[in-house]
């Protein structure tokens, strides 16, 4: 087991995690790490290939992995510390107030980093499929929209030929578009509640120019095939979302693709103990974006889930400025001298 | 004798309610939009309707790693079907930088594929 200190310890190395660095970075802090448990930086927007990011904060429409290395390019600038391959897997306060981080690398070895501050930008994930209550057995060929994403756009291959996606948010609707460029089948977009939970702009670029049709009011009521998804059984639901019988029909597909939301993934806050916001699946923050836990920050989809990774990258620089002030309010208690340098520092920052 | 199209804008999340008029000289007027990029896509979709096309290529030498690429401008929607075949039979060597020009001149379009990621 190895240890270091600093004095911000950044979870995550998407969006979120990159631009509270290099605010962090810029307020004056020097021991700065970010810790990422994939291969490389970047979180999800490496496997989001389409464009529509960027407009806010580069005036431009770049693709996600371009809105990537924008940022992380400017961390290699900057030359802040990460690593990639490590998990995170718990956070621990001490009694001197520091914290104790605790991540595994890709060879299983600990490393265990004490920090004054730490920031939480561990993003979200999908909404696993076993919350979707869908009866029979669970042949091969079900896949969440966000792995259909992975495996196409990241390793370069189909999941199947013959596609019907449930849930119409923009992750669905993007694959929806993404399936057929490749070569594959789409037969239709169900959507359980009378209107799309994705963005009007993809309704239009993703389904309607294919030809793609989208059912409002409709679920899977039932998935046919023992060792490979053959078929579904599509139903209308009234406005209680309850299936009306007489309507159904079978689509024969052999791939269904879950689009059901996003949820912020927060199993290190829990474990820290800070105060969970039922509504939002993040924790409660101060205006400083600050837990429950003094000196532990959020920002990005941990937060809560974002319509647009420039509002990310804007909540996560403000995070990396309040980490920072609190990092520089703590080490002036034990020197005096550095009072006036950190609200110095606190003005220019400031929005 | 003028005709009138409802279109929704797809340049930004907003997702304006557009409504183009397009009188007898040709001439079009936009209106709905909030900025003036939406005037661009309104006059362009009933004129000639273009798209960015996203997608990835393979790397050569038989490896399972792909590499994200797009239409450095907005290509004609009907030659969509034929950039992605072109697409289809493209391998590229490593390294790949950002922006590097993969394929000129996709399915005669006059537009280049260029790279949207760095890899190694
Ligand atoms: C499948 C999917 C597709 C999406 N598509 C779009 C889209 O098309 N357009 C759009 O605007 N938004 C999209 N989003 C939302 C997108 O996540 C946000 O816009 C933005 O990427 C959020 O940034 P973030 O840094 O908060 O999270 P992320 O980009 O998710 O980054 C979080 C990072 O934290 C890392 N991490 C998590 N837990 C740990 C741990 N314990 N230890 C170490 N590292 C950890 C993850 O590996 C990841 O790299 C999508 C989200 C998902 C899940
Ligand atoms: S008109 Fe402007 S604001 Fe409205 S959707 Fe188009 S680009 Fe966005």
């Amino acid at each position: 087991m190895s240890r270091r200190r600093e004095d911000i310890v950044i979870i995550g190395g998407g969006p979120a995690g990159l631009a509270a660095a290099l605010a962090a970075r810029e307020a004056g802090i020097r021991k700065v790490l970010i810790l990422e448990r994939d291969k490389e930086l970047g979180g999800i927007l490496n496997q989001c290939i389409h464009n529509g990011f960027g407009l806010h904060t580069f005036k431009e429409e770049l693709t996600g992995p371009e809105y990537a290395e924008k940022y992380i390019q400017m961390v290699l600038e900057q030359q802040i510390p990460y690593m990639t391959n490590a998990m995170v897997t718990g956070i621990e306060v001490l009694e001197n107030n520091d914290k104790c981080v605790t991540a595994m690398n890709k060879e299983d070895r600990l490393v265990e980093i004490t920090a004054k501050a730490v920031i939480l930008a561990m993003g979200c994930r999908e909404r696993p499929r076993g919350a979707l209550n869908i009866p029979g057995t669970r042949p091969a060929g079900i896949y969440s929209a966000g792995t259909a994403q992975y495996y196409v756009n990241m390793e370069g291959r189909m999941p199947g030929k013959e596609v019907v996606i449930l849930g119409s948010g923009d992750i669905g609707l993007i694959m929806a578009r993404r399936m057929v460029l490749e070569g594959a089948k789409v037969h239709c977009v169900a959507e359980l509640r009378p209107y799309s939970g994705g963005l009007k702009r993809n309704i239009v670029q993703c389904l309607e120019d294919f030809d793609i049709p989208l059912y409002l009011s409709t679920t899977v009521s039932e998935i046919h095939g023992k060792e490979r998804v053959e078929a579904v059984t599509l139903t209308r639901v009234d406005e209680h979302g309850v299936p009306i019988s007489g309507s159904e029909w079978r689509v024969p597909c052999d791939t269904l693709l879950l689009s059901c939301g996003l949820i912020p993934e927060n199993e290190l806050t829990i474990g820290l103990g800070a105060q969970m916001d039922a509504k939002t699946g993040g924790p409660v923050v101060s205006e400083h974006l600050e837990c429950s836990v003094p000196g532990v920050f959020a920002c990005g989809n941990v937060l809560h889930v974002h319509e647009l990774v420039d509002h990310v990258s804007a909540e996560a620089e403000k995070a990396g400025r309040f980490a920072s002030e609190y990092v520089l309010a703590s080490e002036s208690k034990t020197c005096k001298s550095e009072v006036a340098d950190a609200s110095e520092r606190r003005e220019e920052g400031w929005e | 004798m003028s005709t009138e199209v409802k279109l929704t804008c797809i340049t930004c999340p907003v997702g304006c309610a557009l409504t183009v008029r397009l009188d007898d000289a040709g001439e079009t007027t936009v209106t709905g939009n909030k900025c003036p990029r939406g005037a661009v896509y309104g006059t362009k979709e009933v004129t000639n309707p273009t798209r960015v096309v996203t997608s990835t290529v393979r790397v050569a030498g038989g490896t399972d790693q792909v590499v994200s690429v797009k239409t450095a401008t907005d290509i004609p929607k009907g030659k969509i079907t034929d950039c992605m075949r072109a697409l289809e039979q493209v391998e590229v060597q490593l390294p790949v930088h950002i922006g590097d020009i993969i394929v000129e001149n996709i399915a005669d379009t006059g537009v280049d594929i260029v790279a949207t990621r760095s890899l190694r």
